[in-house]
């Protein structure tokens, strides 16, 4: 036990990753866990339908709005996926290091220090390089910083055995911390009184939309990155010793797999998933860092990659439905007088009935493989 | 006149005691959950809810004490929420407790919305300092009964868990539960139970902070308090009166921001804010190993290993 540092039971860990042969049977057993998750979720819908009726309000509008504001017109649909954009990141950020045995939950602070530091660079770069290079500068930027601050916690794990779930949400409240140190003293914007922030990037450094679109680029490349770390972590050397180290730490040793560097190299990916979440939302919708870049799509994140059980190519669509009901928030509040909190107890609810679900993995005869 | 070294000195005084109450609550409530080999890591969760629960209760009924058992009764319910699911086969500990901390938080906001503006009736504090001529000190000693509360209450738990029959089962359970089922105990059910404790506890800890200090209800009262106790029941390893210090010790780290404040220096105000947050991480460090796990850690626990 002492000596297995990272050895954790962790739900999704043994999720399938690559698809072998396709049979009949294999689908069966695949089936489960797409089965069961979309039955935890109308649970949870369910549970929040009855909330709903015990404080007097319309579970069949609460439904309608979802719809209207998340999916139903070509503008919230737009909204959504670019809502959806930072939640894929996020839960990339979740999802990489859940292979290697890990629980990180800090990537709302790499999504606000990558963002944060995305800013600062740009501003000395403001009217002297042209924006396709300082954007890269920018991004890059964002992800070393991401990368950096959750390669912390991998780092801190294998060489000291600190706790990397308490570890990453505290540096998430350093980080936040750090930006505001910042954004309200030495890098403050004085010309704007109201809300303390860095300058602004200017209109030039913006990312634009995917043509024809109002959705900014970072959905795109949210999905490409998810394709591209599911083919990193399912068909490379790389990806293998990542999850012979998540599945059992003691033979990934024996091996004498490079377990410290493994770790620390999943976490770093996971940082710069989510610094580059920080980056867009700078040069794509804020404009400049302040407070709001820690709007909780770091924590939802995590959601959305439990429900994905942390497989990167089932995060695009999760991310999406979420998306969906985060971009439906305001028009929730202002059409039933719910709190803002409203989607925060869905959210919560549906983590909370998903994780109870885990139990039910191998109870159901129906997905067990013919004949054995 | 004072000088700045005293007041500050003074006012890290006062800041300890009234900072450190809420989190020798919530560590005292998680060494006993811990102590059955469970980790419940929604405790933050719990402490917001526990804070608006207070506040409303305190409210609506005019009475702040019935408002602290009210946030226990509310701390109760989430951790027999996460004792329950948690005693399911298959079902991971750690990653509920981050389910319970956002659901937690997102109840307390949602019920806590019209409890924003209202002001609640407080938790009188007992003022020891008036035999002191000093001003500053005597503020510094206006204590909160609540911190009395705990400290004899980790008095209590200690002697429990040395001295009684539920203290051995309870340690039994966290050191080898394949010991407590062969003895006849139903390890899930023992846990069921400390969690629920472990719940109260943290839901007390939530009404002193609407109730006492900072002494309002709002949506930033908590931030990682819950989180931090749970680091510091690692360093105060395992036992009761050890998180009273270890309490006493994070309140004066957090003290120090709003010390500062009061002579003036308000230069790196987020920086002094992130102190507690610094030393908990550095204190993670300093205490783990990669090579054997923490001293005295019961030995079912599936963090820190």
């Amino acid at each position: 036990m002492s000596d297995a540092p990272v050895a954790q039971s962790f739900p999704g860990a043994a999720a399938p990753a690559a698809p072998m042969a396709v049979s009949s049977s294999r689908w069966r057993s695949d089936a489960e866990f797409v089965v069961i998750p979309i039955l935890a979720i109308v649970a949870s819908f369910l549970l929040f339908a009855v909330f709903l009726l015990a404080i007097g309000k319309s579970p069949v509008d609460f439904m309608a709005l979802v719809w209207r504001g998340g999916f139903g017109t070509s503008f919230s649909i737009q909204n959504t996926l670019q809502r959806s954009s930072p939640l894929i990141m996020t839960a990339l950020a979740v999802a990489i290091p859940a292979r290697i045995g890990l629980i990180i939950i800090g990537g709302e602070g790499a999504l606000v220090l990558g963002g944060f530091v995305a800013a600062v660079v740009a501003i000395p770069m403001t009217g002297v390089v042209p924006p396709m290079p300082a954007l890269l500068v920018m991004a890059f930027a964002a992800m070393l910083t991401g990368g950096i601050w959750i390669g912390i916690c991998g780092f801190l794990r294998y060489a000291r055995g600190v706790n990397e779930t308490i570890a990453s949400l505290l540096l998430t409240y350093i980080g936040i911390a750090i930006m505001n140190f910042f954004v309200e003293g030495a890098l403050r914007d004085l010309s704007d009184p109201n809300k303390p922030s860095t300058k602004p990037i200017g209109r030039d450094y913006m990312v634009g939309s995917i043509p024809g679109t109002s959705v900014h680029w970072g959905f795109l490349f949210g999905v490409l990155l998810c394709l591209g770390l599911y083919l990193l972590m399912s068909r490379t050397t790389f990806g293998f010793a990542a999850r012979v180290t998540g599945g059992n730490f003691r033979a990934a040793l024996a091996q004498g797999l490079p377990v410290g560097r493994l770790i620390v190299a999943c976490c770093a990916i996971a940082g710069a998933c989510a610094g580059l979440a920080g980056f867009f939302e700078v040069a794509a919708i804020q404009g400049r860092a302040n407070a709001s870049l820690a709007a909780g799509y770091g924590f939802t994140g995590i959601l959305v990659a439990f429900l994905a059980r942390q497989n990167p190519l089932m995060i695009p669509p999760v991310a999406i439905m979420f998306g969906g009901i985060v971009a439906a928030g305001g028009l929730i509040q202002r059409r039933m007088g719910l709190p803002d909190a409203t989607v925060q107890v869905l959210e919560g609810l549906i983590f909370v009935v998903l994780l109870t679900s885990e139990t039910l993995y191998g109870r159901f005869s129906i997905f067990k493989p013919k004949g054995r | 006149m004072e000088s700045p070294v005293v007041i500050v000195l003074e006012a890290m005084l006062g800041g300890a005691i009234r900072v450190s109450t809420p989190f020798m609550f919530v560590a005292l409530g998680e060494c006993v959950t811990e102590k059955s080999g469970r980790v419940n890591l929604g405790l933050e969760g719990t402490l917001v809810l526990g804070a608006m629960t207070a506040y409303a209760i305190s409210f609506h009924t005019g009475s702040p004490w019935v408002g602290v058992l009210a946030a226990g009764v509310a701390g109760s319910v989430l951790g027999a929420m996460h004792g329950s699911i948690c005693g399911l086969p298959k079902v991971n500990d750690v990653a509920v407790g981050i389910a319970m901390m956002l659901f937690g938080v997102g109840v307390a906001f949602f019920f806590g919305k019209p409890y924003i503006q209202p002001v609640a009736p407080r938790l009188q504090s007992i003022p020891l300092g008036s035999w002191s001529e000093s001003p500053n000190l005597r503020s510094a000693l206006e204590v909160n009964p609540l911190f009395f509360v705990g400290i004899a209450a980790a008095f209590a738990l200690a002697w429990a868990l040395r001295n009684t029959r539920w203290g051995l089962v309870v340690r039994t359970v966290g050191d080898s539960a394949a010991a407590a089922r062969a003895m006849g105990v139903s390890v899930n059910g023992v846990r069921l139970m400390t969690t629920t404790i472990g719940g109260f506890f943290a839901g007390v800890g939530g009404a002193f902070l609407s109730l006492s200090y900072p002494g309002s209800w709002n949506q930033g009262l908590s931030s990682g308090q819950g989180l931090m106790a749970v680091a510091l029941v690692i360093f105060a390893r395992w036992k009761p009166l050890r998180c009273v210090l270890a309490a006493l010790l994070f309140g004066a780290a957090g003290a120090i921001g709003p010390s500062l404040q009061a002579v003036g220096v308000t230069q790196g105000y987020y920086f002094f804010n992130a102190a507690p947050y610094i030393l908990t991480l550095v204190i993670m460090i300093a205490t783990s190993s990669a090579k054997h796990s923490a001293a005295d850690m019961p030995g079912e626990l599936s963090m820190a290993k």
